[in-house]
């Protein structure tokens, strides 16, 4: 809860620091003009084309209704391998025996190209949520798995000992000594599985549905519309740097100020 | 159980880590409101000595009883959460005990600005504390519940002198005042004449008793003075000239204020 305030406190203090941010993006998008100027509109559309292409695409398409599906699939994706991956991780964390047998499957579960795990969940579930849900979940669940596994394995029993000493009891045990350690490694995990679910969802749509930012990303490639692309290139990543310097960095901040 | 007769009584231990043989046959015991020290080199088995007595190690072979009911610790290596602030840390003994915040918060300050802490540091975490700081948080979250019997290992040893006099005489003040049992590991054997009623010399290899003795003066009357001339003596014996030779040849580096400095 007070990390909550601490968090919504510092919010705009943060968000004067981003004028750096902004203008490595300026920066970006006058490169972007110099590409275009020397190979034409087909090859790299301008910004201007781009961000006009982009505007009547949020006004007289559907966009929104793709954007929100992808949205959804990214979340569910997310949200089931981050709670299964987190539990199953700490669970395999606390038994030596799980931790060593679960190396191989992580190995092959990350080795393993997405776009193989698309072509199987086409054959298992047919074209639709399941499919991409599944491909997200396959790519994303190994990261936190591994994080959550390292946590849970790397609790020291000299803090143990101390809690102990002071005969505190399991709860607190629990959320003054545990938590906070097995966190510090989920945390991270959980962010490289939102940047991981976001990827993956575009391209298991692109291949696998008829709705979605990947499907709609899709068509314009059929028709040949580099501007409509980029367009939508440049919705999913203001998607990803609305998420990852909003929600995530600010969080990020307020729990891990104790580190080094 | 709380009554006159608290004591800690250890009989005949021993305690080997795999084929390493740490303690041979060690007996002594601690009265309410009196203070042992045990002193020896490095890598003596002092710290595993204190962890049998408090239940960390499992006792393999001999007796610890401790009847003391309420104890506290202040670890050698400090053991401070690094995910809790200076005052988190502090309050952390009295929140196990189920104390509401602002009390434990309250108490928590007064004993922090008591023991040369200042208030700018109760929102720091660890990670921005120098040694010498974090070991006063770790000897203020021990001695903030109060406990009946204290175990101390080597807590002052990252201390500049100053500091460690202040926490000294602090530790002094409550012996005298006879609300405190302490156990009491150290390497500086001054340090250990200054504050203890009976000082347990350990051997190394493997650690055992090479001699004992027991300290009448009262903490408060030990001056400067005092504490020397009891130190110069007890150099000059011949068990403490053997066991600390020994310590010279395996623990010059190690040690950075013990006796032989
Ligand atoms: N958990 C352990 N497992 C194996 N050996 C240990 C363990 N703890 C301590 N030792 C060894 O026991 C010896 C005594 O250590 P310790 O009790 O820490 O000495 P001191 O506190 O007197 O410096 C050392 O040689 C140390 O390496
Ligand atoms: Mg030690």
């Amino acid at each position: 809860m007070n990390a909550l305030l601490n968090i919504i406190k510092n919010f705009p203090r943060y968000l004067w620091s981003g004028w750096g941010a902004v203008s490595s993006i300026f920066l970006f998008i006058t490169l972007w003009e110099f590409g275009f100027q020397q190979y034409g509109e087909l090859v790299l559309p301008s910004p201007k084309n781009t961000f006009h292409t982009l505007w009547t695409m949020l006004h007289t398409d559907n966009i929104m209704q793709d954007v929100l599906i992808t949205v959804k699939r990214a979340i569910w994706g997310f949200v089931i391998s981050a709670g299964l991956g987190s539990f199953l991780g700490m669970l395999a964390g606390l038994f030596v025996t799980a931790s060593i047998m679960s190396r191989p499957i992580i190995t092959i579960l990350m080795g393993m190209p997405p776009i193989a795990w698309i072509v199987l969940a086409m054959i298992w579930f047919g074209t639709g949520d399941n499919t991409v849900i599944f491909t997200v979940v396959v790519a994303s669940f190994p990261i936190v798995f591994v994080g959550a596994l390292q946590g849970s394995r790397t609790l020291e029993g000299d803090l143990k000992d101390m809690s102990d000493s002071f005969k505190a009891p399991l709860l607190m045990k629990f959320t003054d000594v545990y938590f906070p350690h097995i966190f510090s490694y989920i945390f991270p995990a959980w962010i490289a599985a939102l940047g991981m679910s976001w990827k993956i969802v575009v391209m298991a749509e692109l291949l696998s549905t008829p709705d979605g930012i990947g499907a709609a990303l899709a068509v314009t490639r059929s028709h040949l519309d580099t501007a409509g692309a980029l367009a939508l290139v440049t919705i999913m990543i203001g998607f990803l740097l609305f998420i990852e310097y909003v929600f995530m960095e600010p969080i990020k901040r307020e729990v891990e100020q104790w580190r080094d | 159980m709380a009554g006159l007769d608290a004591e800690l009584h250890v009989q005949h231990l021993s305690h080997s880590f795999g084929p390493h043989e740490i303690l041979r046959d060690i007996s002594f015991s601690l009265k309410e409101g009196r203070v042992i020290s045990v002193v020896g080199p490095s890598g003596g088995g002092k710290t595993t000595l204190l962890h049998l007595c408090a239940g960390f190690l499992d006792v393999e072979e001999g007796k610890v009883t401790n009847t003391f009911n309420k104890h506290a610790f202040a670890f050698q290596e400090t053991r401070l959460l690094p995910w809790q602030t200076t005052l988190d840390n502090i309050a952390f003994g009295l929140k196990a005990q189920g104390m509401k915040k602002q009390q434990r918060y309250q108490l928590a300050t007064e004993i922090a600005l008591r023991f040369g802490l200042e208030k700018k540091d109760l929102s720091k975490f660890p990670k921005d504390l120098s040694g010498g700081m974090r070991q006063r948080v770790s000897f203020a979250r021990a001695l903030v519940i109060e406990p009946q019997l204290l175990f101390l290992d080597e807590p002052f040893s990252a201390l500049d002198i100053g500091l460690k006099q202040e926490l000294q005489q602090i530790l002094i003040q409550l012996i005298s005042a006879g609300r405190l049992t302490v156990f009491f590991i150290t390497h500086d054997l001054m340090e250990a004449i200054k504050l203890s009623d009976q000082i347990i010399v350990l051997d190394v290899d493997p650690g055992r008793v090479a001699h004992t003795f027991t300290i009448e003066k009262p903490q408060q009357e030990r001056d400067d003075a005092y504490v020397y001339a009891e130190t110069a003596k007890l150099l000059a014996n011949p068990v403490i000239i053997k066991t600390f030779e020994l310590s010279i040849a395996s623990s010059r580096n190690k040690s950075d204020n013990g006796v032989t400095a």
